[in-house]
């Protein structure tokens, strides 16, 4: 009997189907976990199956690039993704014409901050060339974070790891920060959330208030585009 | 819905040739976001197909996310050995980041109200 399990592993461990099956599974458990919760943003369902999956894969010493070889088919999906962004995007237009020379003045400044302190913090703390091309672009929604991170040569795997700790950091402390600075308007709020903390921050800013939300969703591409126009020029600069 | 997921591959891959071709600095799916948008604002509307198309892709977006974010695996130690620059780079610049992005648009803008509308 061992002998037949143990064959129909080494199919199955050598076949795109389960990494592609384990993804879906855990993605969906980490999505039951995250409801069950109350939405908490420490239970982040990207966290939760990525620990749930990097388990699997050690205990059943299967390495990331026959996982990846199955995954790599949701993988594929984030650059269409990231083309749809233009949809919510416009739907924004409202705001966008009202006040685009205030946003555009705020997430200009914000992005550049955002890559900028990260990395100086890093390299005056001994971070290396890998780690600190990674995190330049830690404040920018995941798609377009590993792309300049591909494109810069740094490791986009980690740049994933940054972007969702930074989420994370400003979903679970962002409205405590701005409270503590005093920034009142919904706007200001908001704005300074989707900037900092892509995605995951503008969740928090929905939560606030809509027009917050609006802002952070905003803020989201924009910041992305601003980061991907100015983190590789910065780099070449730099070399 | 199927010709609008072939309008945002589409997209796509008229961004990665833009790319390719003139040499900019920039991800090909970021410009073919621009495109996608540019032909939004050039029509005025979002067609109600490519509104489906575009909320089955974005409603699990998370989910494309996990395989590279898996790749962690391969980078424990790198992270185990630079833990001290890599945390106090993500705390201290989203921290300042929001503060300076904040403070800087109440500054600039001013004109929305203040919280009565948030929510505890």
């Amino acid at each position: 009997m061992s002998g037949d399990l143990s064959s129909i592993w080494v199919y199955l461990s050598t076949s795109p189907l389960l990494g592609l099956t384990s993804t879906l599974i855990a993605y969906q458990a980490a999505m039951w976990l995250f409801e069950k919760g109350g939405r908490s943003p420490l239970l982040n369902p990207i966290l939760v199956s990525v620990a749930i999956i990097v388990g699997f894969l050690m205990a059943t010493g299967t390495e990331y690039r026959t996982y990846f070889d199955g995954a790599q088919f949701v993988h594929f999906l984030l650059g269409p993704a990231t083309v749809a962004l233009a949809v919510p995007l416009y739907n924004q237009m409202p705001i966008l014409r009202r006040a685009w020379p205030a946003i555009l003045l705020v997430i200009g400044v914000g992005a550049v901050m955002a890559g900028v302190s990260a990395v100086a913090v890093a390299w005056a703390l001994g971070g290396s060339e890998k780690v600190l091309l990674s995190l330049a672009s830690k404040s920018v929604t995941i798609p377009i974070a590993m792309g300049i991170t591909e494109r810069i040569g740094g490791i986009p795997s980690l740049t994933a790891v940054m972007v969702m700790l930074t989420g994370i950091f400003g979903a679970v402390c962002g409205g405590w920060i701005l409270d503590l600075f005093r920034v009142k308007d919904q706007a200001a709020r908001g704005l300074a959330l989707g900037i900092a903390s892509h995605g995951i921050g503008t969740v928090r800013a929905l939560q606030m208030s809509e027009t917050a939300g609006a802002f952070g969703g905003l803020a989201i591409g924009l910041t992305g585009l601003v980061t991907a126009v100015l983190v590789p020029l910065l780099v070449g600069l730099l070399r | 819905m199927l010709p609008y997921i072939t309008v945002l591959l589409l997209c796509q891959l008229a961004g990665e040739v833009l790319v390719r071709l003139s040499g900019w600095p920039l991800p090909g799916p970021v410009v073919g976001m621009v495109l996608l948008f540019t032909g939004l604002v050039i029509r005025g509307r979002v067609p109600a197909g490519l509104d489906l198309a575009v909320k089955a892709i974005l409603s699990n977006f998370a989910l494309l996310f996990i395989p590279a974010s898996v790749g962690v695996m391969v980078h424990l130690k790198l992270i185990a050995e630079e833990a001290l620059p890599i945390a106090a780079a993500v705390l201290g610049s989203t921290f300042a980041t929001i503060v300076v992005a904040g403070r800087l648009m109440q500054a600039l803008g001013g004109r929305h109200k203040p919280s009565q509308e948030e929510t505890p």
